[in-house]
C-alpha cells in the first residue's frame, strides 16, 4: 500500500494501519493546519477556548466519532480514533481534551450507562457539537482518590436532589449538561445528567491558568439542585462507572501527547537546521542531535505501544493496566520531548511564535489529569506485585 | 445531473523537487503526493452542484498505482463512484494521449458536465481539458470561477487576463477548466471515509478501453528538465545625478519593465 501517514513515521508505522486509518490521520492533519494553527496561540493567549471550531469538529464527525451512526458517530475503530486524538493534541491539548471529554467523559457513559431515552435525547446532539458536555467527578479534596467524594445526591419523592462542589472540569462553563457522579443515602456512586439551567447549578470558570490556556476550566457548584430520575444513568452503579468513563479518556490521552511530541520536535528539526552557530547549523552539533535521536525513539517507542493498545480495545482484550502504563509513559515522552525541544531552540523556545512552549504547559496538566502519573506508577506496580500501594 | 472530476495525482507544493540524474524527470522516492489543488476545487463544484440538483459525482484519474489515493480521497468527500485509468502504456502520453484516452472512456459514461482543474501543478499545460472537450465534441469555458445551473445550460463566470471577467453561457453537456478559489473545498468526514470502502472503484486498463496503442504515441516528448540557470549583475550607474536618474528611469522602463 503507498498510502503512508503524513509528517514523522520514522518507524514506519504506516505499515501497520489501514487506508481508513490514514486517510483519518491526513484529513485531521489538513484540518488542524488550516484551522486550528491559525488560531490557537491567540486563544492561548487571551485565555479562551475556540469555540468557533465546535461547529466543524461536530461537522467532521470528530465528537462522538466511535459510536454507532445511529447516534450521530461514525463507527470509528480504536486506532482511527486514537490517530484522531494524536493530530488535534499536535494542534493543542486544549483541543484534544474537548474531544476527549465530549466523546469519552460525556458520551461514553450516557452510551453505556444511559436509557434509550437519554441515548435519543443526547448523543445526536453532543455528536454534532450543538451540546456540549463536561465531567463532573473531581472535587478540592477528591482528586486521585475520588472515592472520597463528598458531593451527595439525595432521593425525592420524584427525583433527586444535588448538592457539593466539583473542580477542574474541563469545558464546564460552556457546557449545556454536566455527568456529575455523587453518592447517594445509601453510599452508592450514581452518575447524573445535569442540565444547564437547573436551579442551584453553576459553573464558574476558574483562571489564572498557565497551562492548557485554550481550555476553558470551571468549578460545579450544586446548591441543592433538584434533578429528575430521568435524568440519572439508570446503568450506573458504583465508582467502577466513573473509572470506566477515565479508562476511555485516558485512551485518548495516550494517543494525543503523540501529537504533542511531533509538534515539538518538527519545529526542534526545523530550527536546528535553520539556526546558525559557530559557522554551522546547530543540527550539526552531536548534542543537537543526540536530543533529536532521543525524541525520534521515544515518539516511535510511544506509536508503537498505541498501536498495540488500539488493537486490544478493538479486539475488547484491553486492560485499564496497560492503559495506565501507556498514558504514563507517553504523557512523560511528550514532556521531555518538549523540554528537550525548548532547550534545542535556545531563547527562542520560550516566545509563542513557536508551538514549543505551549505544549510543554499543556503537557504539565496532561501530566496530572486523568490519573497522575504517579497513580498510574501504581495501578500498574498493583498489578505487577498484587499489593496496593494506595489502598 | 451526472458530473464528471477530472483529478490529476501531483507532488505536494511543500515537496523539495530533485532533478533525476538523467534530467528526465524528478526523483519521485521521496515525494508527498496529492491531488491538484484546481482539481479539488473541480470536485467540490461537482459535489455543491450535485447537492444542489441531485444526481451522480464520478472522480476519475489517470496515473501509476499510488494515484488511486486521489480517487479514495474523492470518494471519502462524497464523491459516488470513481474510475482508475491504469496501464503501463499510459505512462509516458503526451495531453493529446491522455485527451485520447479519457474520451474512450467519458464518451460511454454520457455525463452532463466534465469538470476539470485549470491546470496541472507539475507539468502546467492546461491542455487536456480543452482537447478533451474537442475529442468529445463538446463546448468548453476554461478558468471557471462561478457556475450557476439554468434550465437546459450553463451560465459561468470565467476569468480573463488584467483582473477582468466575463460571462459566457454554455449548452450541455459541457468541460468546464475550473480555477482555484471558486469555493471552499471540503476535508472528507469521518462518515465519509468510513463509506468509502463500500463504493465502486473500477479500474480500466487500455484493453478494456480498446485504445491501440498507436493512436496514443506522443506527438511532442519532455527532452529535458532543469532548474534555469540564475545569473546576477551589479550595475553601477554613474554620473551627475540627473543623468543617474534618467539612466535608472530608463533601465526600470525598458529592462525591468515595472515602470
Amino acid at each position: 500500500m503507498d498510502t503512508i501517514l503524513r509528517g514523522l513515521d520514522y518507524g514506519m508505522i504506516s505499515s501497520l494501519l489501514s487506508e481508513e486509518e490514514i486517510l483519518v490521520q491526513h484529513t485531521a492533519r489538513d484540518f488542524v493546519e488550516a484551522e486550528v494553527l491559525p488560531v490557537i496561540t491567540q486563544h492561548h493567549r487571551d485565555e479562551t477556548f475556540p469555540e468557533e471550531l465546535v461547529p466543524r469538529l461536530g461537522e467532521l464527525g470528530y465528537l462522538g466519532s466511535v459510536y454507532p451512526e445511529e447516534y450521530g458517530g461514525a463507527g470509528l475503530g480504536a486506532v482511527a480514533y486514537g490517530l484522531l486524538n494524536q493530530e488535534l493534541e499536535r494542534g493543542d491539548s486544549a483541543l484534544r481534551s474537548f474531544v476527549s471529554v465530549q466523546t469519552s467523559l460525556v458520551m461514553y457513559p450516557i452510551w453505556a450507562f444511559g436509557s434509550d431515552e437519554q441515548k435519543r435525547r443526547w448523543l445526536p446532539a453532543l455528536a454534532s457539537g450543538k451540546a456540549i458536555g463536561c465531567f463532573g467527578l473531581t472535587e478540592p479534596d477528591a482528586g486521585s482518590d475520588p472515592g472520597a467524594m463528598r458531593t451527595r445526591a439525595s432521593r425525592t419523592t420524584d427525583g433527586w436532589v444535588l448538592s457539593g462542589a466539583k473542580m477542574w472540569i474541563t469545558n464546564g462553563t460552556i457546557a449545556h449538561l454536566a455527568i456529575v457522579w455523587a453518592r447517594d443515602d445509601q453510599g452508592e456512586v450514581q452518575g447524573f445528567i445535569v442540565e444547564r439551567g437547573f436551579n442551584g447549578f453553576s459553573a464558574p470558570k476558574m483562571v489564572g491558568k498557565l497551562s492548557l490556556r485554550a481550555s476553558i476550566t470551571s468549578e460545579l457548584l450544586l446548591d441543592e439542585v433538584p434533578v429528575p430520575e430521568a435524568n440519572r444513568l439508570p446503568g450506573a452503579h458504583g465508582l467502577a462507572a466513573p473509572l470506566k468513563c477515565l479508562t476511555q479518556a485516558r485512551y485518548s490521552v495516550a494517543w494525543g501527547v503523540i501529537g504533542a511530541a511531533m509538534a515539538c520536535y518538527e519545529t526542534a528539526l526545523r530550527y536546528a537546521g535553520e539556526r546558525i552557530q559557530f559557522g554551522k547549523p546547530i543540527a550539526a552539533f552531536q548534542l543537537s542531535q543526540r536530543k533529536l535521536v532521543w525524541m525520534v525513539t521515544e515518539i516511535t517507542k510511544a506509536q508503537l505501544l498505541a498501536v498495540q493498545l488500539g488493537r486490544l480495545k478493538e479486539q475488547n482484550r484491553l486492560r485499564y493496566q496497560l492503559v495506565a502504563l501507556a498514558k504514563r509513559n507517553n504523557v512523560w515522552m511528550a514532556r521531555e520531548c518538549a523540554r528537550l525541544a525548548r532547550e534545542l531552540l535556545g531563547a527562542n523556545g520560550i516566545i509563542d511564535e513557536y508551538p514549543v512552549m505551549r505544549h510543554l504547559m499543556n503537557l504539565e496538566s496532561v501530566y496530572t489529569y486523568e490519573g497522575t502519573h504517579e497513580m498510574h506508577t501504581l495501578i500498574v506496580g498493583e498489578d505487577l506485585t498484587g499489593l496496593s500501594a494506595f489502598n | 445531473m451526472k458530473i464528471c472530476v477530472l483529478i490529476k495525482q501531483v507532488p505536494d507544493a511543500g515537496s523539495v523537487l530533485r532533478i533525476r540524474d538523467d534530467e528526465s524527470w524528478v526523483e519521485e522516492d521521496k515525494l508527498v503526493f496529492t491531488a491538484n489543488e484546481s482539481d479539488s476545487y473541480a470536485l467540490e463544484e461537482a459535489l455543491l452542484l450535485k447537492e444542489a440538483h441531485g444526481g451522480e459525482v464520478i472522480a476519475c484519474t489517470l496515473g501509476p498505482e499510488r494515484s488511486r489515493q486521489v480517487l479514495k480521497d474523492a470518494l471519502s468527500k462524497g464523491a459516488d463512484r470513481a474510475i482508475f485509468l491504469h496501464d503501463e502504456s499510459f505512462n509516458n502520453l503526451d495531453c493529446n494521449g491522455l485527451a485520447k484516452v479519457f474520451a474512450k472512456v467519458l464518451e460511454k459514461e454520457h455525463c452532463d458536465l466534465i469538470l476539470c482543474g485549470l491546470q496541472a501543478d507539475d507539468t502546467g499545460e492546461a491542455a487536456v481539458g480543452p482537447m478533451l472537450a474537442q475529442e468529445l465534441h463538446l463546448p468548453h469555458v476554461t478558468m471557471v470561477v462561478q457556475t450557476e445551473l439554468l434550465d437546459g445550460g450553463l451560465k459561468v463566470k470565467q476569468e480573463l487576463e488584467g483582473g477582468w471577467f466575463r460571462q459566457v453561457e454554455t449548452s450541455l453537456p459541457a468541460l468546464l477548466t475550473i480555477q482555484s478559489g471558486i469555493n471552499k473545498p471540503r476535508y472528507a468526514s469521518l462518515r465519509g471515509i468510513m463509506a468509502m470502502k463500500k463504493k465502486e472503484l473500477r479500474e480500466l486498463s487500455a484493453t478494456d478501453l480498446g485504445v491501440p496503442a498507436t493512436e496514443l504515441a506522443p506527438m511532442q516528448t519532455l527532452q529535458r528538465i532543469y532548474v534555469p540557470v540564475k545569473t546576477k549583475e551589479t550595475v553601477y550607474l554613474e554620473g551627475a545625478p540627473e543623468e543617474v536618474v534618467a539612466q535608472l528611469v530608463d533601465k526600470l522602463a525598458n529592462e525591468a519593465k515595472v515602470l
